[in-house]
């Protein structure tokens, strides 16, 4: 492979205007959604939107710094960088400062650092790297186990903070590891699986009357048999339409795919009473329309929802928000997870829609340039970026919207925090 | 080495179905779905009423019958309570420590930072005291609150009352909140569209945790509250209060109209109650107990719901339509036949102008019989149904049997039978072409099924009084500025009969009262001359119903009266002396004869022994 340095011809200038773009519509819309009247001067440090453009002004001078160091530089030391942020989400544990529950912070005076955020980025950093180097297949056993030790290592210190919203995010590797060459199975099988325990979830507490069968059954009883009934079918099917050399694997593969998803059925229930804590349970129930609480439980996402749905077409109009504002505070975090509402409410579809339009542009536009790389790192590294927005963009506005569990990860560009 | 170029579309399509469904999700959120709308403007928005105040109902002369009073209602807002001397501070508003703690947990319950009543509808007197210590208790404020009062306490019966909307109320028209006032029985709910206004609304924004932050679009959607209109009312309050005050410890009522205008100068309904019951914090527990706990049912207005036989005053009615039809003359005489229905001990009626003088059942018997049998048809049922269906119109013709239309609500229509109704299958009628005059003819000296209500017989007398027709009896001579009333009001309703034969009726009802022999004599008033009619409510359950009807002057009316005393018996007794000194005093202005009226305002005739006693053996009693 060709050493691969950076010059200013290379830079993508489409890439580079959405991101101005979109970090100007996110400082313009915290400074909304923070605005105090007193202090209405956007560089003020000690308001929310004048740390936001400092962080803007930061961003750009280490975008530009890296930008002139040759990539060799960067690649060189990537392990060793990945052994820092380990070593400091070690320590985070032991002196870091609990903010909501979780030690996840270095505090600097006014500021605060979050190494789990470094953590994505030498993460990314080291795959790339790893997965780049010759004789490295995704195929081989051994590859997979190590880079899954990559991924795993910073994701339980992270989980021991606790904080379950990055360490979801950390799933987005999968999209990348798919990418590069494991197999594309276990994407369905996961797809599969979801769907399988969200029903269950759903029908966890109900009777259902099934055809033929005198009795009530209990919903993860009738979902069993109900897949039982498809396996049958499949079976038919396969004596059917299937060559006689290959029937034996595909009754195989039903099989497994049919005690799999009776095993799923009848431990979700397990995993979500005994794992889930409490309030992420709470939360699940209400995203799945089992718990109807709107001003105590579910009040994040009552409000949050209220605040989207009363833009309208063309929203209330900037600085005019009613719900979603600093003054009136009835959306909670409205300048970091819940970011969203503002936009959605002072904007309105126009608005949101217009922010879906342009984050499906930049990761479109990044897996476009990491195809045309001709390094595998550089390749890696951009699918890695990608996917951790991809998965950034949609817990958040999934959340805000009630299609996903309230989970706290900030939108990339938007809610308020340095360094995305 | 294999690439995976392509799993790169893979992963493009999981983007972009994503974003593809959040887009959709956002389409219908904001563009297709109301219901977040409405949920947000119910988070975050406040809407405070202004309240105007209540228009003034005044009397005829300009006095005013009904005002508004300032009553406080005391708040509280848990989130601001501090530690107090509640000992002290029940003693202050006047409730025990249990109360107050119960009070303060529902506030509470409520919301702790959004106020709730505490202690509603304090009177001015006693807030003056309460307002002086009020600032040593924070958390508490004081609201005012306009309910209403009364100078003089009569009325309560025409005037109604105001009470809180209920359910039904909010149902029926969606304009009215929890917590407002609305006019209940008599003209407050007759004329509440007028007399309300239109409350002002303000819409504010508040926090996530109930604090006002500023007004909504800097007030685009805020409304004025606008003043109710006042309404100038035709009652003659000093004949109001005089009528009360002789119908005390009486049952009955008295309804006086003025006949050149149809308007309602008194209607009184004894028992009547105190309509200041009616406001201030007492009035549920006032409510119940004139509801629940008095027989006499003070709340009932008999004036315009008690429904009672007409008794011999019909006997004027049967002649004006025998007249009309031409089946008698003033000069056709009828023995008194007692085996046709039963009568009393009085000389020859010999004429019309007699028989009403005397009030003889048998003559009016053979009047009735000839209007309903006229020898139409050979066959007497067929007869006795083209009789009945023509003399029915003529009733409806002077307002009997239908509703008069007057501006009060819950009236009464009485009834007039018609060949509707005894057409009908036993037992509720008689069948088809199975009655004739024979079979109904307690109607001819109103008895059977004729009802009629008191407002209904001094409509009968303003007929009479007018010679031939009426105004709609109505409460009201102006609303608000303009002063306009209905055009209905203000329009001739003539009956089917002509005017001569009234000069006819007038003079016999004069010959009751004028002349020897009348039934009628204690209802004359020196100087002026009057006309009236004497009748006896046959009472089924008891002692019968005296009542009396009159107009006067004879000339130029300026009152037409009707008088109902219960279980008073006799007409002339009781009923014709009221009549006198309520039509003495509203021409006069004051009453000559004392003595009667203290006989009148002390009598009490209330039988309700009486009426205990005589439930079981019911007695036929005599018509006069």
């Amino acid at each position: 492979m060709r050493q691969n340095n950076i010059q200013i011809t290379q830079i993508d200038w489409f890439l580079i205007c959405l991101y101005f773009v979109m970090c100007l519509a996110g400082l313009v819309n915290i400074y909304s959604s923070n605005y105090n009247p007193e202090k209405p001067e956007i560089y003020n440090l000690s308001q929310e939107y004048g740390k936001q453009l400092l962080w803007f002004v930061i961003s750009i001078t280490l975008g530009f710094l890296i930008l002139l160091l040759e990539g060799n530089f960067l690649r060189k030391f990537v392990y060793e960088f990945y052994g820092i942020v380990i070593t400091l989400l070690i320590a985070v544990l032991l002196v870091g400062v609990e903010k909501n529950g979780a030690k996840a912070w270095f505090g600097f005076g006014g500021f605060g650092i979050q190494p789990a955020e470094f953590a994505k980025v030498s993460v990314s950093l080291a795959i790339a790297k790893y997965l780049s180097q010759p004789g490295t297949k995704l195929q081989d056993s051994k590859t997979r186990i190590n880079t899954f030790l990559f991924i795993l290592a910073p994701a339980l210190l992270i989980m021991l903070q606790p904080d379950a919203g990055t360490v979801i995010v950390f799933a987005s590797y999968i999209l990348v590891l798919y990418r590069e060459g494991m197999g594309g199975n276990f994407l369905l099988f996961g797809l599969f699986a979801a769907i399988i325990a969200t029903i269950s979830l759903i029908l966890k507490d109900s009777e259902i009357k099934l055809l033929l069968i005198p009795e009530e059954l209990p919903g993860q009883w009738a979902l069993s048999l109900i897949m039982l009934c498809f396996a049958c079918i499949g079976y038919i099917g396969i004596k059917q339409q299937v060559q006689k050399r290959q029937q034996a694997k595909a009754n195989l593969y039903l099989t497994i795919g049919l005690i799999a998803s009776i095993c799923i059925i009848h431990s979700v229930d397990y995993g979500f009473e005994k794992l889930l804590k409490p309030h992420q349970k709470e939360r699940v129930e209400i995203l799945l329309g089992l718990r109807d609480d709107p001003d105590g439980k579910g009040y994040n996402i009552d409000r949050s929802k209220a605040a989207i749905g009363s833009g309208g077409f063309t929203g209330k109009g900037y600085m005019n928000a009613t719900l979603a504002n600093a003054e009136q505070k009835h959306v909670p975090m409205q300048s970091t997870d819940f970011i969203f509402c503002t936009l959605s409410e002072e904007w309105g579809f126009i608005g949101s829609f217009g922010v879906l339009i342009l984050f499906g542009l930049f990761l479109i536009r990044i897996i476009y340039l990491a195809e045309r790389q001709r390094s595998a790192f550089t390749r890696i590294y951009a699918y890695c970026v990608a996917c951790i927005i991809f998965f950034h963009v949609m817990i958040n506005i999934g959340m805000a919207i009630g299609l996903a569990p309230v989970i706290g990860i900030p939108l990339p560009f938007f809610s308020y925090g340095g360094l995305h | 080495m294999r690439n995976f170029e392509e799993r790169r579309f893979t992963i493009l399509l999981i983007f972009i179905t994503v974003l593809v469904i959040f887009s959709i999700r956002l389409f219908y959120m904001q563009i297709i779905n109301d219901y977040w709308k409405d949920r947000a403007a119910q988070i975050s928005e406040y809407k405070v009423y202004t309240y105007p105040p209540r228009g003034i109902i005044y009397d005829r002369n300009g006095k005013k019958m009904v005002e508004n009073k300032t009553f406080y209602d005391l708040m509280v807002i848990p989130k601001y309570l501090k530690e107090i001397d509640t000992t002290a501070f029940c003693k202050l508003v006047g409730i025990t420590k249990e109360q107050f703690i119960k009070k303060i947990n529902e506030a509470k319950k409520y919301s702790r930072y959004v106020p709730s009543p505490f202690e509603k509808q304090i009177s001015s007197d006693n807030f003056e005291r309460i307002s002086e210590e009020l600032y040593k208790y924070p958390g508490f404020y004081a609201q005012e609150r306009m309910l209403r009062g009364y100078s003089q306490e009569i009325g309560a019966h025409v005037l109604g009352y105001i009470s809180e909307v209920d359910s039904t109320d909010i149902k029926a028209n969606p304009y009215y909140r929890s917590g407002d006032f609305i006019g209940k029985k008599g003209l407050e709910q007759a004329y509440e569209y007028e007399l309300r206004g239109v409350r002002g609304v303000k819409y504010i924004l508040k926090d996530a945790i109930g604090n006002e932050t500023g007004s909504f679009e800097n007030g685009k959607y805020d409304t004025a509250a606008m003043q109710g209109h006042n309404l100038y009312c035709t009652i003659d309050a000093n004949l109001q209060a005089y009528g009360e005050m002789l119908m005390q410890n009486k049952k009955g009522s008295i309804v006086c109209i003025e006949p050149s205008s149809g308007e309602i100068l008194a209607l009184i309904s004894a028992p009547t109650y105190n309509p200041s019951l009616m406001t201030g914090r007492e009035k549920g527990k006032n409510y119940l107990t004139l509801l629940r706990n008095d027989s006499l049912k003070p709340l009932y207005n008999r004036a315009i719901q008690a429904m009672y036989p007409p008794g011999s005053i019909f006997k004027m009615v049967q002649s004006l339509i025998a007249l009309e039809e031409g089946v008698i003359t003033t000069h056709t005489g009828f023995s008194c036949d007692k085996s046709l229905v039963g009568c009393h001990a009085h000389p020859t009626a010999n004429d019309l102008k007699k028989a009403i003088q005397f009030s003889c059942n048998p003559y009016f018997y053979q009047t009735t019989r000839r209007i309903i049998q006229q020898g139409k048809s050979k066959n007497a049922f067929i007869d006795s149904e083209l009789g009945l269906a023509k003399w029915t119109k003529y009733m409806h013709s002077f307002g009997l049997g239908i509703d008069l239309g007057i501006d009060m609500p819950s009236v009464k229509k009485g009834f007039i039978p018609d060949t509707a109704f005894y057409n009908q299958p036993w037992p509720k009628g008689h069948g088809k072409h199975r009655w004739a005059f024979s079979t109904i003819y307690s109607i001819s000296i109103g008895q059977g099924e004729v009802l009629v209500t008191p407002l209904q017989m001094a409509n009968i007398a303003a007929i009479i009084a007018n010679r031939g027709y009426y105004y709609i009896p109505h409460f009201i001579k102006g609303i608000g500025e303009k002063g306009n009333i209905p055009e209905y009001f203000l329009k001739k309703n003539h009956t089917l009969v002509s005017k001569t034969h009234f000069e006819f009726v007038a003079d016999a009802m004069r010959a009751v009262v004028e002349e020897p022999g009348g039934t009628g004599g204690r209802a004359k008033i020196p100087g002026i001359t009057v006309c009236g009619k004497t009748g006896t409510a046959e009472n089924p359950h008891g002692e019968d119903h005296a009542v009396f009807i009159a107009f006067a002057p004879m000339e130029n009316p300026k009152i037409a009266i009707s008088v109902y005393v219960e279980n008073a018996g006799f007409g002339g007794v009781w009923a014709a002396p009221i009549a006198s000194l309520m039509m003495e005093k509203y021409i006069k202005g004051s009453v000559s004869d004392t003595l009667k009226e203290k006989q009148i305002k002390d009598a009490v005739i209330l039988d309700t022994k009486k009426y205990k006693a005589t439930l079981s053996s019911k007695k036929k009693k005599r018509n006069r």
